[in-house]
């Protein structure tokens, strides 16, 4: 599961699809998570890396990356 | 080394539009203690979710409600609407303060006089009054609302049977200029009928004529209305004076002030719109006091007022249960406070509120009630912060018809606790229990 190549992400959260024209807002967890994944990171370790920095237990986790990357897909943010 | 806080990550659609030129605050106010008790010990103690009163807040409101109307008035008298909010604990509160009962029903009667409350201090309104509620209220010397003409004829006959005097007013409807207009409760002004029913309790030899009434609607925010009603009013007194040389002892301007809950499909929020009890006050007793009424004999203003005496008083505790994603990529968040216990949310956008927030992002969001009924929503669309199961949250300002109008609908009715002056908590409705509940039922034996 990989963010498109051209879909932009700014310093301050806020993200491009040139695609569809759409922006969008997202908060400095959710941008992180962006970066990993456009580094092409897997889930398992993203979820990884986040319960190491964040006070967070891995279930809550693992509820809230589902919900975040059916939001992606969603918005067709995602390479099929 | 100390871990970041956690939020959960969120994707927000940038919706490029107008800008709106009245642009409310986005951000999400939030509530931790009600009346120096923390939520989060509540529910912790009483479980989730509960309704929780403040005694001192009710007082407060009521204090300023009847400061506003005695200080331009000389005589006013409060009556405590009992289908409002009738756990006892709350009327007691209102009749200390020095207000008297208005009951709806021979239920209602019951518990002003429960708590009380003398039947001459008792305002016994409502279109369902049944021959015992009659009797009873005719000998306590209540004062009786007549809703239809053939309330007047079956009170007649009752005051005759027992040979006494009913004390009776009438139920007036009218037009105040705003809509909708309340006419299935009483009698018409306009159409002649209220005056020709007042001739005849005039004639009546077992009616005592006491009062005029009418209750224009609900959540009125316009005050010309009552100066509209108030003058009508004091006209027909007049009139009576003229034609019987009757003084009657009081005008009673029903209830119907707005409060700061914001009713669905409002431009602006209630806080900004609901008039004060000042504004009320001055538009009413103005157009009384501006009348033909003679200064020395000015008739007693009577206020059933309930919903803006108790609905900032009361708060709904509960707890979020579950989050999802609806098809159209809203969020949907699921608490455990339905409509089975908050009515008011078929017609207010009632406030939600987190006890505390982890930062300022919030995500559009649809609020479920924790029924199997898909007309348990309390609010279509909020700007709601990330909450996780089991946050607690806050619906403030339920005060009014809440704690009366609630189902037992799924769910068991939870309980009412009422936080004192001293900020001692008391719980004055035990949460419902299943075999209470069950102990109504009879299985026919056939079926046992």
């Amino acid at each position: 599961m990989k963010l498109k190549r051209n879909v932009a992400v700014s310093e301050n959260g806020f993200l491009f699809n040139p695609e569809t024209g759409d922006s969008f807002i997202v908060n400095p967890i959710a941008k992180e998570i962006l970066n990993y994944l456009k580094e092409g990171y897997d889930i398992e370790k993203i979820n990884q890396l986040i319960l190491d920095r964040y006070e967070v237990d891995l279930v809550t986790l693992e509820k809230n990356m589902e919900d975040f990357l059916k939001m992606l897909q969603h918005n067709e943010l995602l390479d099929r | 080394m100390k871990k970041l806080d956690y939020e959960r990550p969120i994707l927000n659609k940038v919706n490029a539009g107008m800008p709106d030129k009245f642009g409310m605050k986005t951000k999400t106010a939030t509530l931790s203690h009600i009346e120096e008790h923390s939520v989060h010990d509540i529910l912790k103690e009483f479980g989730s979710p509960v309704y929780v009163i403040s005694e001192p807040c009710i007082r407060k409101t009521y204090r300023t409600a009847h400061k506003a109307f005695s200080t331009r008035y000389p005589r006013v008298q409060f009556a405590w609407s009992y289908k409002t909010n009738y756990m006892n604990a709350v009327c007691k509160i209102f009749h200390s303060e020095g207000a008297w009962a208005e009951v709806v029903s021979g239920f209602e009667y019951s518990k002003a006089i429960e708590n009380g409350i003398s039947g001459d201090q008792i305002i016994f309104n409502g279109p369902e009054k049944s021959k015992e509620d009659l009797e009873r209220a005719i000998t306590d010397g209540a004062m009786i609302h007549l809703d239809s003409l053939d309330e007047f004829y079956f009170l007649g006959e009752l005051a005759q049977k027992l040979d006494k005097k009913a004390n009776v007013a009438l139920r007036i409807n009218l037009d105040a200029g705003i809509y909708p207009r309340w006419d299935r409760f009483g009698f018409n002004l306009e159409n002649g009928e209220a005056w020709h029913a007042l001739n005849r309790i005039m004639l009546h030899e077992h009616m005592e004529l006491v009062g005029l009434h009418t209750h224009m609607g609900t959540y009125i925010t316009a005050v010309s209305a009552y100066a509209i009603a108030a003058g009508k009013l004091a006209d027909m007194a007049v009139r009576l004076q003229r034609k019987f040389n009757h003084s009657i002892k009081y005008l009673d301007l029903g209830g119907g002030f707005a409060t700061k809950n914001t009713l669905k499909g409002a431009y602006l929020p209630g806080a900004d719109t609901c008039p004060s009890f000042d504004d009320y006050a001055e538009a009413l007793t103005s157009a009384l006091l501006g009348s033909e009424l003679p200064p020395d004999k000015l008739p007693l203003l009577l206020l059933e007022t309930g919903r803006a005496l108790i609905d900032e008083a009361g708060y709904a505790l509960g707890s979020v249960l579950a989050n999802k994603r609806l098809v159209d990529g809203r969020r949907a968040t699921v608490i455990d406070i339905g409509v089975n216990m908050l009515f008011t949310a078929f017609w207010y956008a009632h406030e939600v509120m987190p006890t505390k927030l982890n930062s300022e992002q919030t995500e559009n969001t649809t609020i479920y009630g924790p029924l199997c009924m898909n007309i348990d929503i309390i609010r279509e669309a909020i700007q709601f912060p990330l909450l996780q199961k089991g946050d607690a949250i806050v619906i403030p300002r339920i005060g009014a018809y809440n704690m009366t109008q609630w189902m037992q609908f799924i769910k068991l009715r939870p309980p009412v606790l009422l936080i004192d002056e001293d900020r001692k908590i008391h719980v004055i409705r035990k949460k419902e229990s299943f075999q209470e509940f069950n102990a109504q039922e009879n299985v026919p034996k056939h079926l046992k």
